[in-house]
């Protein structure tokens, strides 16, 4: 299995029904993780369940000496991993970042079930995290009861791993407002968590590093501080790097989300699923497929999770509405709704990419018609 | 090969150092086996020629990055490079040998013949290459494979043009060792084994006997490993190594290739050596050095060495220590001076980023892949954007060599003086003003050098206005040779090594690093003048690629009717501008799309800039559609170009326009030009294959009548008529959007209205609600500037609008009038003399005293009879024939034939005029 796109912020309802369904990495490829450990007898970081080495192999799939086959878990440049792997070795905080549907949660998630064999200390973020979500809070009940004492403290889960020398990851860092963001800056230069209510701290043990994950493009974002900033090492997770792996990924998908939603496989959508996958890429890499022409890229993000809802949301119609057969009448409204997200610029981007490129396109010419229609 | 003393390095004979050119390991391995061997001379792989400009490596003014230059003394074009950086181990071995007052020499083949060979492949072979993709472009050393870094193999040691993937399999040793030792990466196994080994202690030869060894294992299963000629090389080698063994004895140390080193050591016969090279080709050849740059070491085509990062192994070369240390601290020094944030701490964790990465990829130190992971990750966040900088000023790096001026002369400017005898244009250091008539070959070959040479930057002779004439053939320059020129002449000479090359490669080079849009569309203009069509594909793309990005569309409408321009020149001239088309038509679609949102909300001054840009797009397409439907006639040639120019002068309104004409097609079919223009001046045109050409001719030749009639329809071929049909739905809806501002929704109006896609109907529709009482008295009479403004023929023509607008005015309320007053004198006072006085006559007797009016014309045109006045229009024909000398065939037309079919409206006859009343200003192709 070598899925490198997991939704995150693009169907959040969708993805906590799939958490409740779906175990834990660590647990999901617990026999892996065994199997590398067994054979890692390269050096291990403090209290590092595997060493940095064996966590790329985990992460980008191999064989192992006994035969044992590794499935890769990201697929993508190798670079992007060892820079991540190598980070929590030298007690960095990573920064992955990257636009929504690149994988980023996924490959946070691996690393931590690998480095730490946990992947669950985690701080979701949103706009309303509060500062006792990434310190502590406190049990108000003993609190009044018994005054403060470490009884009633609740800790966070960065406290948790601090303690206890693990991984704990931040999702969607840049969505946390920047107060509660700067919070982070002691925990990772100083290493410790003061609590002056107590009149103690909890230090981090050699082990403990934070994975944090944010996306780069959106709107509404809350900037990193340069101070906050300085304290992460940054890698930035790519899209797909080739087209036919991008179909790959969203045939597979869109096969997933529509058996859920019981539409039926379109087994003659394969050409609409790589026109939008070629749509999206050129407007995105603002060159088309065959590198001769450039081309201005519109707002939107247009990665590879919306080319999936694209396609799903044309499955339906077509399903729904039409005759089952996903047609480029179906995809052109889904296209056009997601490549123009600013009505005045990329409305402009939009027709000269129809006029410059699809028109004259060879076989094009449906999609075209469908798309001046819906533009119009 | 052991032990370390000088007397212990020669127990095998001569000293064998096999490197790999531009390694800086291998410089520096190099440097201490001289140290240690203290050879009594250097025998260096390079042309022999130049050993008479060894002692010039001495003179502090010669600086590495330089090349060694070799051309053919007849023609400078062919030309071979060898370029020595600082760090390349034959530079180090002939500093070595001159700060010990040793003899070095070059033991390569000599370039006399390298130089032969490359001009038989230049004449057998793709013709085209100007020297530029020559020679082993590649440092002329380069045999050894062990030299070329790129994962080409084929950049190798022959002097041949760079052989594409189709050639014989060439070994590349590196990849075979590479692969051996179980590296995936050719590249990175050298720089582990040898480039990234510091000073380190212990024995100076060892690295190079360990190399020669695994080059001679190589050898001995590949042969030549595909590069027959490397065997022709060596043989020369060899005989050279003889010599300087009866003359030193085996003190000698061989500075070459490590892909040699094994057949250098093989015993052969004088013989046989000499016999190997009995016959080879030769030509003169002329040897200097010239400066060079890291830039082009790194390009892997053309001269370049094919390294891809000079400034990293320049850094390893002479950091002392701490190489990695070092490094990263000069990237933070130079991210800070683009005001990144960049601090110590940043750089502390940067350099463990990048050993830990190095550990965990299991390489013994961070070569420039770990580091640039590290600078990516910790300095630039993630990001790579800043990693292109540092890519751009550090890895490759700007380092300009310097080359003394006692250095023979560069061929460029050998070429620069042959041209100048050629031309009779002397150097001269006196003022003086150059008159050129282009339609001479010598004018035309002077005009085009001195703007070669003004693209060179070597400012001998300014354009100045030609006095008098107007004609386009005429071009007048200012001269004058000042003594530093000499100077950019050398300095240009890193372009290439004739005018014509240099210049190509500059306009290919300015191109690329034009900022804007319009620059790159002067540069293609200047191609044009400078006759280097074949640098237009690049500028072209370049071209199209900005256009692409660009958002102002007042940038795309600018550059457009230079590139319409320059289209049509080129056709004039025979050139292939397939590509200027494309780029052309493209960027016509690009302004269709951005125009009509960039047309509102527009103040007074933006919109009458505008306007000008609708107009000159207007043009634009009207000759960009003709174009490309209309077959270019290569063979009409000059004569075409001047009867261009001449319509071009013309003031006259309404002149059409001819394509390229086929001078010599008896058939053409006269078009009538501009209704504007009443009677009609024509100038006949168009191909003579009526048939399948774009069949737009009134008042023609009977079977182009017939065609007319029934191809009206498809005005124009498919792609110039798809074209001009979207150009006018694009001013259809500038012409109907309220929000537009009032000149350009006029200026849209006339436009469709000259183009006969508006019935005059709908035009005075339109111009009744543009000055209707609702509308404030400015905004009407914008309108009106932007309808009117220009060419007041229309006006006379048309009393229906004539009396609108006059209505209109007479209701402008007297307060609001003083507004107005000053857009309408401007709008009115541009019009001939002529207009002006039957306007007024037409104004003064007033609606009574227009006979007829508008309902007596019936179903003819408004301004036109009912029935056209074949007497005059005969009388045009005699003149007609003089222009084109045509023959008396034309006399057995009938008349009836010369009239407009039933059928042609009078978009037909606007089509013929394609350009109307500003086509004028277009065609004057080469004003």
């Amino acid at each position: 299995m070598s899925v490198s796109v997991e939704p995150t912020t693009a169907a959040p309802d969708r993805d906590e029904t799939a958490q409740a369904l779906r175990p834990h990495a660590e647990h999901a490829f617990a026999a892996e993780l065994a199997a590398l450990a067994a054979q890692d007898d390269r050096p291990r970081p403090a209290r590092w369940k595997l060493s940095p080495w064996a966590v790329a192999t985990y992460l980008l799939g191999g064989t192992l000496p006994d035969g044992t086959v590794i499935t890769p878990k990201y697929v993508g440049p190798r670079r992007i991993v060892e820079v991540a792997v190598t980070t929590l070795a030298t007690d960095r905080a990573l920064l992955l970042l990257g636009v929504p549907g690149t994988a980023k949660t996924w490959v946070s998630e691996h690393l931590a079930a690998a480095v730490s064999g946990d992947s669950t200390l985690l701080v979701q973020g949103t706009a309303g995290t509060p500062e006792e979500a990434i310190r502590y809070g406190w049990n108000y009940a003993r609190l009044l009861a018994h005054g403060p004492s470490r009884d009633a403290l609740v800790p966070s889960p960065v406290m948790r791993a601090m303690a206890e020398g693990m991984t704990a990851r931040v999702e969607e860092l840049t969505r946390i407002p920047a107060d509660v963001q700067d919070t982070l800056i002691t925990i990772l230069s100083e290493k410790t968590l003061p609590v002056p209510e107590l009149g103690e701290e909890v230090q981090a043990v050699r082990g403990f590093n934070l994975i944090a994950t944010a996306n780069d493009r959106d709107r509404g974002v809350n900037d990193l501080s340069s101070a906050l900033r300085r304290r992460f090492n940054t890698v930035v997770l790519p899209l797909p790097e080739s087209a036919d792996a991008e179909v790959d990924i969203v045939t597979r998908r869109v096969e997933q989300l529509g058996r859920s939603l019981d539409l039926p496989a379109a087994p003659d959508g394969i050409e609409e699923i790589r026109r939008v996958v070629t749509v999206f890429r050129e407007l995105r890499d603002g060159v088309t497929a065959d590198g001769r022409t450039k081309l201005k890229s519109p707002s939107g993000t247009l990665s590879t999770a919306e080319a999936i809802s694209v396609v799903t949301n044309g499955l339906a119609l077509a399903t729904h509405f039409g005759d089952g057969v996903l047609r480029p009448g179906d995809v052109a409204a889904g296209i056009l709704g997601a490549v123009v997200r600013d009505p005045a610029a990329d409305r402009v981007v939009w027709q000269e990419y129809l006029e410059a490129v699809v028109r004259e396109r060879e076989g094009w010419t449906d999609f075209y018609r469908a798309c001046r229609e819906v533009s119009a | 090969m052991t032990g370390t003393g000088g007397s212990t390095a020669y127990t095998a004979g001569p000293l064998l150092l096999g490197v790999r050119h531009h390694g800086p390991g291998s410089a520096r391995a190099v440097r201490a086996a001289l140290d240690a061997a203290r050879p009594a001379a250097v025998l260096i792989e390079g042309p022999p020629e130049a050993d008479t400009l060894i002692p010039l490596a001495a003179d502090p003014g010669l600086r590495p990055p330089v090349a060694l230059l070799a051309h053919a003394v007849d023609e400078p074009g062919c030309s071979a490079f060898w370029p020595f950086a600082e760090f390349s181990p034959e530079w180090v071995a002939l500093r070595w040998a001159l700060d010990e007052g040793v003899p070095a020499r070059f033991i390569d083949l000599p370039a006399t013949h390298t130089l032969a060979w490359q001009k038989e492949v230049d004449e057998s072979g793709d013709g085209g290459a100007d020297g530029d993709d020559g020679l082993d472009g590649d440092d002329g050393y380069d045999g050894d494979s062990a030299a070329e870094p790129g994962p080409e193999p084929g950049l190798g040691p022959d002097p041949v043009p760079r052989p594409g993937p189709g050639d014989r399999v060439r070994v590349d040793p590196l990849a075979v060792l590479a692969e051996a030792a179980g590296y995936d990466d050719p590249e990175r196994w050298w720089e582990d084994v040898v480039e990234h080994r510091g000073p380190g202690a212990g024995d100076p030869f060892a690295p190079f006997a360990a190399v020669a060894e695994a080059m001679e294992a190589l050898r001995e299963r590949y042969g030549a490993g595909g590069r027959p000629r490397d065997l022709v090389r060596e043989a020369h080698m060899r005989l050279r190594l003889r010599d300087a063994r009866k003359e030193f004895g085996d003190a000698v140390a061989v500075v070459c290739g490590a892909w040699h080193v094994p057949a250098l050591r093989e015993r052969t016969t004088v013989t046989a050596d000499r016999a190997l090279l009995k016959g080879l080709p030769r030509t003169r050849a002329d040897l200097t050095w010239v400066p060079w740059t890291h830039r082009r070491l790194a390009r892997s085509g053309g001269y370049g060495a094919g390294i891809d990062s000079p400034g990293w192994y320049g850094h390893l070369f002479r950091a002392p220590d701490r190489p990695v240390e070092r490094w990263l601290t000069k990237v933070a020094r130079l991210l800070r001076e683009e005001d990144r944030i960049v601090s110590s701490a940043h750089v502390i964790e940067a350099v463990r980023l990048a050993e830990t990465l190095a550990a965990l990829r299991g390489r013994p130190l961070p070569g420039l892949g770990e580091t640039t992971d590290a600078v990516r990750a910790v300095l630039c966040d993630g990001s790579d954007v800043p990693l292109a900088l540092v890519h751009d000023r550090l890895v490759v790096g700007d380092d300009l060599g310097e080359v003394p001026e006692s250095a023979p002369a560069v061929p460029l400017q050998r070429d620069l003086a042959r041209r100048q005898r050629s031309l009779r244009l002397k150097p001269d250091a006196l003022e003086r003003e150059l008159e050129l008539d282009l339609r001479g070959d010598t004018d035309a070959g002077r005009s085009r050098l001195l703007h070669r040479l003004r693209l060179l930057g070597v400012g001998w002779g300014e354009p100045v206005r030609s006095r008098g004439s107007t004609g386009t053939f005429r071009e007048t320059w200012r001269l004058r040779w000042e003594p530093e020129l000499s100077v950019r002449v050398a300095e240009a000479g890193v372009w290439g090594t004739t005018v014509h090359a240099a210049a190509r490669a500059k306009a290919e080079a300015d191109a690329t690093g034009a900022r804007a849009l319009a620059d790159v569309t002067g540069v293609a203009e200047q191609c044009l003048l400078a006759g280097l069509p074949d640098a237009l594909p690049v500028v072209m793309r370049v071209l199209a690629d900005r256009a692409a990005l660009d958002t102002d569309v007042g940038h795309l409408a600018q550059a457009l009717p230079a590139l319409v321009r320059s289209l049509r020149y080129g056709d004039v001239r025979g050139t292939d501008t397939g590509a200027l088309a494309e780029v052309a038509a493209g960027l016509a679609e690009r302004v269709f799309v951005g125009l009509p949102p960039a047309c509102v909300a527009l103040d007074t001054d933006a919109a009458e800039e505008m306007r000008g840009h609708v107009d000159a797009v207007h043009t634009a397409v009207g000759l960009l559609a003709e174009s490309l439907t209309g077959a270019p006639a290569g063979e009409a040639g000059g004569g075409a170009d001047v009867l261009t120019g001449t319509a071009a002068s013309g003031p006259g309104e309404g002149t059409g326009v001819p394509a390229g004409t086929a001078g010599d097609d008896a058939q053409a079919p006269a078009r009538v030009g501009g209704y504007d223009a009443g009677a009609g001046a024509a100038v006949v045109a168009v191909d003579g294959d009526a048939a399948t050409g774009p069949a737009r001719g009134v008042g023609s030749p009977a079977a182009a009548a017939a065609a007319a009639a029934t191809g009206a329809g498809a005005v124009g071929g498919a792609g110039g008529g798809g074209l001009r049909g979207r150009w006018r739905a694009v001013l259809r809806v500038l012409a109907l959007r309220d929000t537009v501002p009032g000149v350009i929704r006029g200026r849209a109006v006339r436009l469709l209205l000259d183009d006969g896609a508006l019935e005059s109907g709908e035009a005075a529709r339109l111009m009744g609600l543009a000055l209707s009482p609702g509308t404030p008295p400015a905004a009407a009479a914008a309108w009106v500037e932007g309808f009117a403004g220009g060419g007041g023929l229309l006006l006379v023509h048309d009393e229906r609008l004539l009396a609108l607008l006059d209505t209109w005015l007479t209701g402008v309320p007297a307060d609001a009038f003083t507004d107005v007053l000053p857009l309408l004198r401007r709008t009115f006072a541009a019009y001939e003399p002529g207009v002006r006085r039957t306007l007024g006559e037409l104004v003064r007797r007033g609606p009574a005293g227009r006979p007829g009016g508008t309902t007596a014309q019936g179903t003819g045109l408004p301004g036109f009879a009912a029935e056209p006045d074949t007497g005059r229009a005969d009388a045009v024909l005699p003149v007609l024939r003089l222009l084109l000398g045509l023959d008396a065939h034309l006399d057995t037309v009938s008349a009836p034939a010369r009239t407009p079919p039933p059928g042609a409206t009078r978009e037909e006859i606007r089509t013929a005029a394609p350009g109307s009343p500003h086509g004028d200003r277009l065609t004057g192709v080469g004003t």
